[in-house]
């Protein structure tokens, strides 16, 4: 009846073996239990991937392949689509099965100038030279703390001023979790000026002629009138979205963790005005994964918000992952949606197509602070607050060889000259200035004999800068130009992300050519054009100031 | 609505939705481009930043690729500025390159680019080079020569949309992976080489290093593999194939599959049979194929064409002169052109004087198109797999469309991105499910009982269309009663599909404006097959989802020409156009046309042919491009039958399992190497041209048809396949249209056809069907189990199909080098808690015995098969899985139950 073929002949080589599974790695059920824990019985929603990969960073300490396999099969993508995402983040650890995965504790060395001139190469070889196999030890980029420099992070613990004894003995005692700010509840807002609109007492085109009038512009650094944004968005159909970006990643700058730490309502309170003023059905407020005790105030303030029994809109806490081009806002809106966060061609403009397409209007935290203060003292107490013909109040982050720094509160178009003087207790001991920042890594680097310049929009541009966020690190004599100027350009290869030629490839060529001996500037300066004409968003087309302000500024340290 | 701009001073004007560079391109501007293809499928992404071009007003410069422009503006692609961003771009881009003279490529994009900015060296000082990745057999990726343009993360996330490619990490430390980071060939890469394809620089290339051959001639021809049709390109150096490209056909719009791209290499395998052979005296026909390909001697001897030709004649005279007609049989070939199908069945019908002529389609959609022909009065697709653009709901039931039809299901899935809500059913899960809003995998058998539930809600809560039913069908008031007893609730336990899930696929289909149904072996391949299709068009009648641009009914079809075979003929009960056999009317207009005389009644079916031969009845057959002794069920049946006959011959490109009883072997012509038609799933005729010559002393099918057939007294003198084509035309209006010469000029026209110059009716019956009533017949469908349930002895189902590698029996495909090194062994597909229970592991050999056969194979672990269930490909000699089937028919389509029959599983100790 039945018959065997054991011996049959075929036309196939019977080379090897074939496979004893599916096409590809299978999720293990550990896995999948791993991952249905936490989704914690949640639908997988394939916007919040990047909450999803947080869940799995925070309790298994990185994120295997098989994490990513099960995660796959449960938000039923390919593994690709996963791991293009994980592994653009920083703060992320993706591991495959020939990978070790990283130990339960990290600590991270802020490497970014300020620590730098504070030590930090020093700080990172004592950690790291100290720690035992069960930490591990990396380098970060700036982490808005530089006028504590240098910074350490062990955990979500941010140690200021931190040296190798303090970081060995956070390890030690386990002191890894984020420490809460230290908040100031008396001079924060209580939201009298967002119920006045949301009551009536006010309305939206009165607000906007209030903002417009007070000369508002976006201080996270575009620096683009506040209310005409506004403008442009309510002429978009609804549903609308504000975004806030508090992704303050420009290296020098931290002034908004300074208005979160300190003031976190207000600032919710600038974002609820512009939203009802828009319109807005929903905030999402975008916070840099650096700020964990923010996060945890944010939380409860928001939590505070909704069950005040005001009518708001939704307002959603997402966390960043450790990459500074999602201060750039329409990467920031790719995060969000669970992308890679790689900015977006222009046109059309998020104020059209914004957050999952809808016309969104994002501002930066400082802008959004503003506004009640300028709807409580009218547009003139704000205009007014300049010097040397600027208008406005400026929040400087000084930070680097002065005596006193942090946030200073000035008026926008003072020089850096007065800031150091009047603000900043002048420069330390046996430090000369030399040359400054006025605007981060990409506001360039300009001499001390540029230090009578007023910093504010359009006044730098003429001398190769710009002001940026007002994120101000001051050199001294002590200091070298090239490596500052390395270690800033090494930033941005770092923080690319790699989506067009001029910024991927140059950023790392510029590296490179700034490590020769003498710059072949002519070359130098060829590759800044490419950049600039050629980069989509700001990182690339702004890197190259940092070596073209340097030969046109220095030109004997590159020779 | 256009726009009008200036392009370097010129006023030019831009289509609707054309980028600046599209319109430049075709006003003749050539602006330099990288990451752009003009290819379809693929969106602009504006990262290589090569095209950049000025516009006045604007601070920074524009990619050209991803901007469109605006009324009067004023666009500058060669001024100082943008010259200068479009040559620095290069430059950075040309330092990482490997040098010129070892580009994977030696007609790549990228330096072709180079060359036209004038920017072949660069100042930059090199990064580091990336190491190459060979693991997988068919492509090799060098990413040194990677310029991260994403277009293979295009091709394979949005074109193919198989989801294995992306760009990792980020910055100049960004890099094309797989999956996690894994090897090309250890991950869930199905080898489709759209990547390939799409790559500008040679990253990504074939193995064999192809790209850098120089090549003598390009030969646009089509697949030979599915029914889906894809054109493609053959690349022929030295008379030999050396790579193959997808062509944009209508069907595949540029795009292959693993197989057609790279499994062309079995036409210049070693067993390519090269000379005519005959059986040895006194060598028996065993019943076990054992006769080795690669040398034959054992069984059998050379012979001349003049011998070979006579003796195979001659056998054929001897029983067709003693015991008639009927004492003849012959298969053709799905796989051959429609000339050559059709001279087959002409020369079986005029020069056997029988009807007993079939070929696959009765192993494939025979009860689809039973079904069909009775209800609607067609058996073809109403509308091509492409309109699934155009629809709001794609149903695909028994079908595993990304492994047997892949580069369809690569439309599907572009139509899901679009918005198209896809509802997947079957009992085995699949990769398309992933992108399903419901992938339903209900019982085994049972497909009448979940089409009658989700009918019954659709007439219960009035989803159906009365226009539709009022106007253009018959029967709805009996199959309305009828469906009153298959309620969800009382067919959710014979499905194993809850009612809620039942009401949810009824209410998505019965409220779409537009809805498509395709289907496949799942229900055709079942002894109720035909009732199964039945439903699936009581569906789309009820609903009225045919005609319309979005709807209609697609069974797809399997070869790459089982439409054409079918159309012309190749068929027991149907002349050429699907005239009845049995009419007298349209007998004496063929016996007028063929100048014969023609047997009266309808022949007998592969599987009835397979009975007679046991009954005696039947004792001669011819068999072209076909391999009953792989692909009918019951093998040993089939196989006892194939040894049994008198006289056997065998027309084939390999010495197939079948050829192994063969009485004369006859040595043919492989697809590139004929000019032929071939009809795809679509309805589109399209031409294969010649690209090769033949090996050795094989000829082709066409004329080694007609030297038989000469030999069985027919007076034929075609000389070339045209004539044979004019011939068809003459008694085929389905072709009405569609010449030669046409197809010479178009490549393909999709009939049916107004004349000449019409392209030809994509979606069809808008406005009736070609029954005597002009209208649809619902015919309804009573639940019938599957003939062989399991039971105590042998408890699992056993399914059979195909694999996305292997082609079928395997004939061509095991003898491809990629192919067969992709999936080089038989397995038993089962579900991963069986596999538990059984204390097996993958890799295991297990023993699978049905009532009919036994076999030895390795276990494959499958998270889609169900608990209950063995699947497993018929593609594998060493272990064929026909031994195992059972051959009950459908008493329409006379199809066997590939898709069920009982089997037990036991694991064989390790030695």
């Amino acid at each position: 009846m039945t018959a065997e073929t054991k011996t049959a002949p075929h036309p196939g080589k019977g080379r090897r073996k074939g496979r004893r599974t599916e096409r590809g790695r299978q999720p293990s059920a550990q896995s999948l239990r791993d991952v249905a824990a936490i989704l914690e019985g949640e639908t997988p929603d394939r916007h919040l991937l990047l909450e999803y990969l947080h869940r799995i960073q925070d309790r298994h300490h990185g994120i295997s392949a098989q994490h990513i396999a099960a995660l796959a099969h449960h938000m039923r993508l390919s593994m690709a689509e996963i791991y293009e995402v994980a592994s653009f983040y920083a703060h992320l650890d993706v591991h495959r099965e020939d990978e070790e995965a990283p130990p339960p504790l990290t600590v991270r060395i802020c490497d970014s100038l300020s620590c730098a001139m504070a030590g930090a190469e020093q700080l990172f070889a004592d950690v790291a030279g100290a720690a035992g196999a069960e930490v591990r030890v990396v380098r970060a980029p700036c982490m808005g703390r530089c006028d504590t420099a240098p910074v350490a992070e062990v955990g979500r613990n941010h140690i200021g001023g931190a040296t190798a004894l303090a970081v060995r003995t956070a390890i030690e005692a386990g002191d890894t979790a984020a420490r809460a700010p230290v908040r100031t509840a008396a001079i924060d807002s209580a939201y009298a000026e967002f119920d006045a609109c949301a009551g009536g007492q006010r309305r939206a085109g009165q607000v906007m002629e209030t903002v417009g009038a007070a000369g508002l512009r976006g201080l996270g650094g575009a620096g683009f009138p506040a209310a005409r944004k506004w403008q442009f968005v309510l002429a978009e159909p609804k549903p609308r979205v504000l975004a806030v970006n508090a992704d303050e990643g420009e290296p020098g700058t931290f002034k908004d963790r300074h208005y979160l730490e300190t003031e976190p309502r207000r600032v919710l309170e600038g974002a609820l005005i512009a939203a009802w003023a828009i319109e807005a059905e929903d905030i999402y407020f975008y916070l840099r994964d650096e700020y964990p005790h923010v996060h945890d105030t944010l939380r409860k303030e928001i939590a505070a918000l909704e069950a005040s029994g005001r009518a708001l809109p939704r307002i959603t806490l997402r966390r960043g992952a450790g990459a500074y081009i999602c201060g750039e806002e329409s990467a920031m809106l790719e995060s969000m949606e669970g992308n890679r966060p790689l900015p977006r061609h222009r046109p059309p403009f998020p104020a059209q197509v914004g957050l999952f397409g809808r016309p969104t209007l994002a501002h930066n935290v400082e802008t959004l602070y503003w506004i009640p203060h300028i709807l409580a003292n009218g547009p003139d107490w704000f205009t007014d607050q300049g010097t040397n013909g600027c208008k406005g109040p400026r929040s400087y982050s000084v930070s680097g060889r002065v005596r006193d720094p942090g946030v200073k509160l000035a008026p926008a178009g003072i020089t850096v000259r007065d800031l150091i003087d009047q603000y900043c207790g002048g420069m330390q001991d046996g430090h000369t200035f030399a040359a400054y920042l006025p605007g981060g890594a990409s506001g360039g680097i300009l001499p001390a004999s540029l230090g009578d310049v007023p910093l504010d929009f359009g006044t730098l541009e003429p001398h190769g800068a710009f002001i940026g966020s007002a994120a101000v690190i001051v050199l001294s004599d002590q200091d070298d130009m090239r490596d500052a100027a390395l270690n800033l350009m090494r930033f941005f290869a770092d923080e690319s992300c790699g989506q067009c030629t001029p910024c991927r490839v140059g950023t790392e060529k510029a590296v490179t050519l700034m490590q020769d001996g003498a710059w072949d500037t002519a070359l130098l300066r060829d590759l800044g054009q490419t950049m600039r004409d050629a980069s989509i968003c700001g990182l690339g087309q702004a890197a190259p100031n940092v070596f073209d302000t340097l030969m046109r500024y220095f030109p004997e340290a590159v020779r | 609505m256009s726009v009008t701009f200036t392009l370097d001073g010129r006023s030019v004007e831009a289509a609707d939705g054309e980028t600046i560079w599209q319109a430049a391109a075709r006003h003749g501007v050539a602006i330099p481009h990288l990451c752009y293809s003009p290819a379809p499928g693929y969106r602009a992404d504006g990262n290589c930043r090569a095209c950049m071009v000025e516009i006045d007003g604007e601070r920074t410069l524009a990619a050209s690729c991803i901007r469109q422009p605006t009324e009067g503006m004023a666009v500058h692609s060669a001024s100082d500025r943008a010259a200068t961003a479009q040559r620095g771009v290069m430059e950075l881009l040309v330092a990482d390159q490997p040098p010129r003279a070892q580009a994977y490529d030696k007609d790549s994009l990228f330096w072709r680019m180079a060359d036209a900015c004038g920017t072949t060296t660069s100042r930059y000082p090199a990064g580091l080079r990336p190491n190459p990745d060979t693991s997988h057999p068919a492509m090799t990726v060098r990413l040194d020569a990677c310029i991260h343009c994403g277009l293979c993360v295009r091709a394979c996330r949005e074109v193919q949309v198989n989801d294995v490619i992306a760009m990792a990490h980020r910055g100049p430390h960004s890099q094309i992976v797989f999956d996690v980071g894994d090897a090309m060939g250890a991950s869930t890469c199905v080898g489709c080489g759209e990547c390939v394809q799409a790559c500008p620089t040679g990253a990504l290339a074939p193995a064999n290093d192809a790209l850098l051959e120089t090549i003598d001639r390009d030969v646009d021809s089509v697949c030979p593999y599915c029914g889906v049709g894809c054109q493609l390109t053959y690349h022929v150096k030295d008379d030999a194939l050396v790579y193959v490209s997808g062509r944009d056909g209508p069907a595949n719009q540029g795009r292959l599959c693993v197989k057609g791209r790279f499994g062309f290499d079995y036409v210049s395998h070693p067993q390519r049979l090269k000379t005519p052979l005959i059986r040895k005296d006194g060598v028996a026909k065993s019943l076990h194929p054992d006769v080795d390909p690669s040398n034959p001697s054992s069984h059998f001897r050379e012979a001349t064409w003049e011998e070979a030709l006579e003796v195979a004649a001659k056998g054929l005279r001897d029983i067709r002169d003693t015991k008639g007609g009927a004492g003849l049989a012959g298969f053709g070939s799905a796989k051959g052109s429609n000339e050559e199908a059709y001279l087959f069945q002409k020369m079986v019908r005029a020069g056997f004087g029988t009807n007993n002529v079939d070929h696959c389609t009765r192993l494939c959609h025979a009860s689809s198109v039973a079904a069909l022909m009775e209800t609607i009065g067609s058996g073809a697709v109403t509308a091509p797999f492409a309109e699934v653009k155009n629809t709001e709901v794609i149903v695909v039931i028994g079908s595993n469309t990304s492994v047997n039809h892949p580069v369809a299901a690569t439309f599907f899935k572009n139509a899901v991105k679009n918005g198209t809500e896809l509802i997947v059913l079957d009992p085995r899960g699949e990769a398309l499910g992933r992108h399903a809003t419901h992938m339903v995998q209900f019982k085994p058998g049972t497909d009448v009982a979940l089409l009658n539930a989700i009918m019954h809600v659709i007439v219960e809560e009035d989803l159906v269309d009365h226009n539709y039913i009022a106007g253009y069908t018959d029967g709805f008031a009996a199959l309305r009663d009828h469906l009153k007893a298959f309620s969800p609730e009382a067919m959710a336990e014979v499905c194993g599909v809850p009612p809620d899930t039942l009401r949810e696929i009824a209410r998505i289909y019965g409220r779409a404006r537009s809805a498509m149904i395709f289907w496949g072996m799942g229900i055709s391949q079942h002894i109720h097959g035909t009732d199964n299709a039945r439903c699936l068009i009581s569906l789309a009648l009820m609903c009225g989802q045919i005609g319309r641009p979005g709807t209609g009914l697609h069974p797809l079809r399997g070869q790459n020409n089982v439409q054409g075979a079918s159309d012309v003929g190749l068929i027991p009960m149907f002349y050429p156009d699907y005239t009845h056999v049995e009419d007298e009317a349209v007998r004496a207009r063929f016996e007028s046309l063929w100048n014969a005389k023609l047997d009266p009644k309808n022949g007998l079916t592969v599987v009835e042919i397979t009975d007679a031969i046991h009954d005696g009845v039947i004792e001669g057959m011819y068999i072209m491009g076909e391999n009953p002794a792989m692909s009918d069920p019951n093998l040993n049946h089939t196989r006892a039958a194939l040894a049994k006959l008198k006289h056997l011959v065998v027309q084939d490109i390999f010495l197939t399992e079948t050829a192994c009883y063969a009485d004369v072997i006859l040595p043919a012509s492989a697809f590139p190497e004929k000019n032929g038609t071939f009809t795809n799933t679509d309805r589109r005729v399209q031409l294969g041209r010649l690209a090769l010559p033949l090996p050795g002393d094989a000829r082709q099918d066409l004329w080694i048809i007609q030297e038989v057939a000469r030999r069985l007294g027919l007076d034929w003198h075609y000389a070339h396949p045209r004539d044979v084509f004019a011939e068809m035309r003459a008694c085929m209006p389905s072709i009405k249209g569609i010449t030669w010469e046409r197809l010479e000029r178009e490549s393909a026209v999709t009939y049916p056809c107004d004349d000449e110059q019409h392209a030809g009716h994509e979606v069809i019956f808008g406005d009736g069907f070609p029954t005597p009533s002009k209208r649809g017949r619902f015919v309804p469908a009573a639940i019938i189990p599957p003939d062989e349930p399991t039971d105590p002895d042998y408890p699992f189902v056993l399914s059979t199909g195909r694999l996305l590698e292997h082609w079928h029996t395997g004939a061509m495909t095991r003898r491809a080098d990629v192919l067969d090194d992709l999936e080089p062994e038989a397995h038993a597909h089962l579900a991963p808690n069986d596999v538990e229970a059984l204390g097996l592991e993958g890799g295991q050999r297990v023993r699978l015995a049905t009532r009919r056969g036994a076999i030895e194979l390795a276990v494959r672990i499958d998270s889609g098969v169900p608990e209950g269930m063995v699947f497993m490909p018929f593609c594998y000699a060493e272990a064929a899985a026909n031994l195992l089937t059972n051959p009950a028919l459908d008493p329409f389509g006379k199809i066997p139950e590939f898709k069920f029959c009982a089997v037990k599983v036991e694991p064989i100790p390790a030695d």
